[in-house]
């Protein structure tokens, strides 16, 4: 990083050769890692795999022990350069880390470090204020804010900066169930409305599900996968991958019927029973568990099973996993099951052989595009 | 009823200095006067000097790490509880005639006593800024950089978070030394109408059996250090809530 580099990619951000080494032990170590514009890359990993460290180094508020960060294709190298990006970008922590001051002033005070004139910045406070649904709070004292409301500000404090990358560290973690599932939506709205570049970490696979453009994995400082959403859910690289994502079954289809709560969903010509009171027309993306999936032998006529969906295919793949075995089944549409060792052999399993594939209605989960 | 002469004799005694300390106090007495304004003057000029070097020394230690920083904090550390006797012996040696300082002939001067009170407040306003920046979260500095603070604002911002510690700071500064009487002592010599301050006074006076300048001092003392600590007080508290 001793002299400033052209680099032609059209990334907004690029990382290259990027490691940060406590000692002995690299905690990361990225040999590449770009966030191309107006897409949201959501980084996940278990706790303590580097995903806080790597965020850091992409906002330049921690310096890498090895490796160069472009932004807009220009190598950052000194101080006064970080200084000037960091002015373009804002991040979002886990904590809502307000300043003990008035709601106003957290604000507005990233917007007065960056020179940005007043009657500008008071008409932007307001207006990202509002539009998380907190301009009533204006006057308030932050420290005596509620956990769903400071989040709500300290979110505001990050869009009216009309950051060209926003970086946010597990932002919704530490809420309750109700806060966070209106938050999101609300963060979800904005989000498409602005198309700001993001690169979010969270280890939530229902937030990297809905926000998702590109999925990161993380594991053990290295990235171990990086893709589309249904990529890495449904075909994870490795064993470690596969066991961290808890891969599941992710699937994307319409909703063809509804009928009282029970939704019919058309998936590639496969239709799905779904509890959900989604109208038709809507078009869905579906999450099921392969936990909440039973594989059997019976034939799709003979089986007792209560559940409402029955697919029956070959067997196309098994990663075992430990005591368990990761089974693909296509179905159609390929469903992915886990069983234990134990029942594989029992059952007699192999690969190419007929199975059924049977799950309840209320197992899927559905997410409803806007 | 031995007991009870012995008590009459007591109370008349302080009875007598009380009475004749406000007496002072209500008449404003000239010798009084003086010697309160310089206290107020020479602790009021310590605790200010100690503010401009103590602050940055707590936010560098506070804020940084580099090698010898745990010496540092050590040395600020005994410094927040060392002996005025021991700090004033030290200011002597240096100011003395043959001293690193004496060229600077301040011994026996309201100048010496400021600068040895200066070294008994400077650790106390350092150790409170180090802390008092050291107790926020870590995060909370990630946060003022990533909102674009130049480093500048980012310690602006971390000093108007620590404001409260910060108060606690100026209170415990100002406290101790125009509480103290051994460095004031030893450098100021506790010379009439030039450096005799409240303390030096009361103990002179008290030594000489008189106790009445004695009492009516250590109340003005008291009286100054509570409005003092009061103010302060108000303006910590109304931070708090502000």
């Amino acid at each position: 990083m001793t002299q400033s580099q052209i680099n032609l990619s059209r990334a907004t951000i690029s990382a290259e050769g990027i490691v940060v080494a406590h000692g002995d032990k690299k905690t990361l170590d990225v040999p590449s890692i770009e966030v191309l514009p107006n897409e949201v890359l959501v980084i996940i990993g278990p706790n303590g795999s580097g995903k806080t460290t790597l965020v850091l180094c992409l906002a330049l508020l921690m310096k890498p022990d090895k490796g160069s960060i472009a932004f807009r294709g220009e190598v950052v190298t000194d101080s006064r350069q970080t200084l000037q990006i960091r002015r373009r970008t804002a991040v979002v922590f886990q904590e809502a880390l307000l300043l003990n001051s008035s709601v106003w002033n957290n604000v507005t005070m990233g917007l007065k470090f960056r020179g940005v004139k007043k009657e500008e910045a008071k008409a932007r406070a307001q207006r990202w204020l509002e539009r998380f649904g907190v301009n009533h709070l204006a006057q308030r004292q932050a420290k005596t804010l509620s956990g769903g409301e400071a989040k709500r500000v300290s979110l505001a404090r990050a869009f009216a900066l009309e950051p060209e990358v926003l970086f946010l560290d597990e932002p919704f973690e530490g809420l309750d169930s109700p806060t966070r599932q209106s938050l999101t939506s609300d963060f979800e709205s904005v989000l498409r409305e602005t198309k700001t570049s993001t690169v979010m970490v969270t280890h939530d696979r229902n937030e990297a599900l809905i926000l998702a453009d590109r999925v990161a994995v993380l594991i053990n400082g290295t990235l171990r996968q990086i893709g589309r959403p249904n990529e890495i859910f449904n075909y994870p690289i490795d064993e470690e991958v596969a066991s961290f994502v808890e891969a599941g079954n992710i699937m994307h289809g319409s909703v063809i019927a509804q009928t009282e709560g029970l939704a019919l969903v058309d998936i590639d010509g496969q239709q799905l029973e779904v509890v959900s009171g989604l109208p038709t027309g809507t078009k869905v993306t579906m999450f099921l568990h392969d936990d909440d999936i039973t594989l059997s032998l019976q034939s799709r006529q003979n089986n007792p099973s209560s559940a409402r969906n029955q697919l029956t295919g070959k067997v196309i793949k098994a990663i075992p996993l430990g005591s368990q075995i990761r089974v693909t089944v296509d179905c159609g549409i390929p469903l992915v099951s886990v069983i234990t060792r134990r029942s594989w052999e029992e059952m007699g399993l192999s690969l190419g052989q007929t199975v059924t594939m049977s799950f309840k209605a209320s197992a899927l989960h559905l997410i409803p595009h806007h | 009823m031995g007991e009870s002469w012995v008590y009459n004799v007591v109370m008349n005694f302080i009875g007598n200095g009380i009475a004749q300390a406000f007496s002072m106090l209500v008449h404003g007495d000239r010798q009084v006067l003086q010697i309160v304004l310089l206290s107020l003057a020479v602790s009021g000029m310590a605790t200010l000097l100690s503010l401009f070097v103590g602050i940055p020394i707590g936010v560098v230690l506070g804020l940084n790490r580099f090698p010898g920083r745990r010496f540092f904090v050590t040395l600020v550390n005994t410094g927040m509880g060392a002996p005025p006797v021991v700090v004033g012996l030290v200011v002597t040696l240096f100011v003395w005639r043959n001293g690193p300082l004496g060229f600077l002939h301040i011994l026996y001067t309201p100048a010496a006593m400021i600068l040895a009170q200066f070294v008994i407040a400077m650790p106390l306003i350092s150790g409170f800024t180090m802390a008092g920046i050291q107790q926020q979260d870590p995060k909370l500095r990630l946060q003022i950089q990533a909102l674009g603070a130049s480093r500048m604002q980012m310690v602006g911002m971390l000093l108007l978070e620590a404001r409260l510690p910060l108060l606690a700071a100026i209170m415990a500064g100002f406290g101790a030394v125009i509480s103290e009487v051994g460095a004031s002592m030893m450098v100021g010599g506790n010379i009439l109408g030039q450096t005799r301050v409240m303390t030096t006074a009361i103990v002179g006076e008290v030594s000489k059996g008189d106790f009445s300048i004695a009492i009516a001092l250590s109340v003005l003392l008291m009286i100054l250090f509570f409005a003092v600590n009061l103010l302060l007080t108000m303006v910590q508290q109304r931070s708090k809530r502000s």
